[in-house]
């Protein structure tokens, strides 16, 4: 592997090169900590990247960022499951607590994956009020509330990992290993939903919505999560624009046209960090 | 079974018509490329059956195939529901199946004359009267489509395909997590599907469409990633 030449190289052209990649330095260091065959492999994929970054017109979001922002959010699931599941009389007993247990498990493997990948950038675990100071007060003895807010922050963490593919786009190990966990979130996601079903709340395992509904939690605290968001790049959960063709125009089982809540239902909206941040940030002391 | 499997694929006037349609403009589109000699992102028939063609146009095909196969099967899983289908098994495979419909018809469109021809599926393995056998076909077609989509992902160039991909990736694992459950509580994340490091398994090109061919008589090959199906 020549990459080392390859810089040498631009450095003749280009005395600046170093400036111009340094940002991405702390990219490159992890995707070196993966230490894994795979990670060598796509060393050239990533460094083509860097590249292209570094000449760019625009300023990419740092891997680093991501990857912090993706910990931030696991601290908070791991949490509240690992509180959750602890609390006396909480969760059922049988498929509640079974289930709640395997995404514990689950969130601490991501905390724990994501910290090996970021080092010594990792940052700490912040302080955590699982009130939301205040909004869910008993989020810890009231099985619904428990179950609402579970609900909330999978389907929060699907749309936050979502939402951070393109600015992984060319890292092919980083971005890879964030949708790995983006479906795993997902998975967890309809578990959740399936579980809340069971004690009788109407939702299905995946997002629905209507023309004028977006959030199909029936938590009005979490409408953050599901728009009203205008942005042609961030929609609302009940967005049917799609690679701009109208789902609902598409034909379907019955006929000609799709329902909006098919339409709606078959594809999950990103969302950025900054309103993932502001949706979150009161959990965070 | 597998005579009337086929039967019903092609039953309804509205799948007959559209497939008619569209191998229409497969054909076209083939000789189109005869004549034109050989456009690279094109996809192409070739002896190893029809080809996803290169870069993101590839990608999009290959999603195109899971799709296809995808709303074929539930199509059929709901037309001859399996002996004992619950009514919350029916409403959820229901819904499953009509969001792949809206998955195959979404690239279809995206993908215009890009786009492969309709595959004809072959689900010969599939006992539509047992529920093991179809929902175990079921969390096959859901778990590949996961592990399909997040191994292809970094290959997409375009970053808003690389979005709807991730669109579409997060409902299959919704969809492979209600079939798991169905078919053995808590099974959602099971270790044959998740790592011990909480992270979903990954599959590359070659690896899904091996699955996916086992599902089809219109076998599909990936000469861009030196796949050829046999």
């Amino acid at each position: 592997m020549n990459l080392l030449n390859i810089i040498e190289e631009i450095e003749k052209v280009d005395p600046e090169v170093h400036e111009r990649i340094s940002p991405r330095r702390d990219a490159i260091k992890n995707i070196t900590s993966f230490g894994s065959k795979v990670a060598v492999a796509a060393l050239p994929f990533a460094f083509a990247t860097i590249f292209k970054k570094a000449y760019g017109a625009s300023t990419p979001v740092a891997v680093n960022t991501v990857l912090n922002f993706a910990l931030q959010l696991e601290y908070l699931e791991s949490y509240f499951y690992n509180q959750g599941v602890a609390a006396p009389g909480l969760i059922p007993a049988g498929n509640d607590i079974s289930t709640f247990t395997l995404i514990q498990g689950d969130e601490a493997s991501h905390v724990a994956f994501l910290q090996s990948v970021l080092g010594s950038a990792a940052i700490p675990m912040p302080g955590i009020d699982l009130t939301a100071k205040g909004t869910f007060p008993d989020v810890l003895t009231n099985y619904n509330t428990f179950m609402a807010v579970a609900n909330a922050f999978e389907d929060t963490g699907v749309r936050a990992y979502k939402g951070q593919a393109v600015n992984l786009q060319g890292n092919q190990v980083v971005l890879t290993a964030a949708l790995s966990i983006h479906a795993v979130e997902a998975r967890h996601a309809a578990a959740v939903r399936q579980i809340r079903a069971s004690h009788g709340v109407i939702i299905s395992p995946w997002i629905t919505g209507s023309a004028n509904l977006s959030n199909d939690t029936g938590v009005a605290a979490v409408n953050g999560n599901y728009g009203a968001g205008a942005s042609a790049t961030y929609p609302a959960e009940n967005n049917v624009m799609q690679g701009g063709i109208d789902i609902t125009t598409l034909a379907s089982a019955s006929g000609s046209t799709t329902a909006y809540n098919i339409a709606c239902e078959a594809f999950d909206e990103p969302l950025d960090m900054a309103t993932v941040l502001t949706l979150v940030g009161p959990f965070f002391t | 079974m597998k005579t009337e499997t086929q039967e019903t694929i092609g039953g309804s006037n509205l799948a007959r018509r559209s497939f008619l349609r569209y191998a229409g403009i497969g054909a076209a589109s083939v000789g189109l490329l005869a004549a034109t000699a050989c456009h690279k992102d094109h996809p192409v028939k070739l002896d190893n059956g029809i080809d996803i063609g290169s870069g993101d146009i590839g990608i999009l095909n290959f999603a195109y195939t899971l799709e296809q196969l995808e709303a074929a099967f539930y199509i059929q899983v709901i037309t001859t529901p399996y002996t004992g289908m619950s009514n919350l098994e029916l409403s959820y495979l229901t819904s499953i199946r009509d969001h792949e419909i809206v998955h195959r018809n979404f690239f279809k469109a995206a993908l215009g004359a890009n786009a492969i021809v309709s595959l004809t599926p072959d689900f010969s393995s599939i006992n539509f009267t047992g529920r093991p056998s179809v929902l175990g076909a079921a969390k096959t077609f859901e778990d590949t489509g996961v592990m399909a989509y997040d191994g292809a992902a970094y290959l997409i160039q375009n970053p808003d395909y690389l979005i709807l991909a991730g669109k579409i990736v997060s409902v299959e694992a919704r969809h492979a997590a209600v079939i798991r459950n169905f078919l053995a509580a808590d099974s959602f994340v099971g270790s044959d599907v998740i790592a011990s490091n909480g992270l979903n398994n990954t599959a590359s090109i070659p690896q899904v469409l091996a699955i996916a061919n086992t599902f089809l008589k219109t076998k599909v090959s990936a000469s861009a990633y030196n796949y050829f199906a046999s």
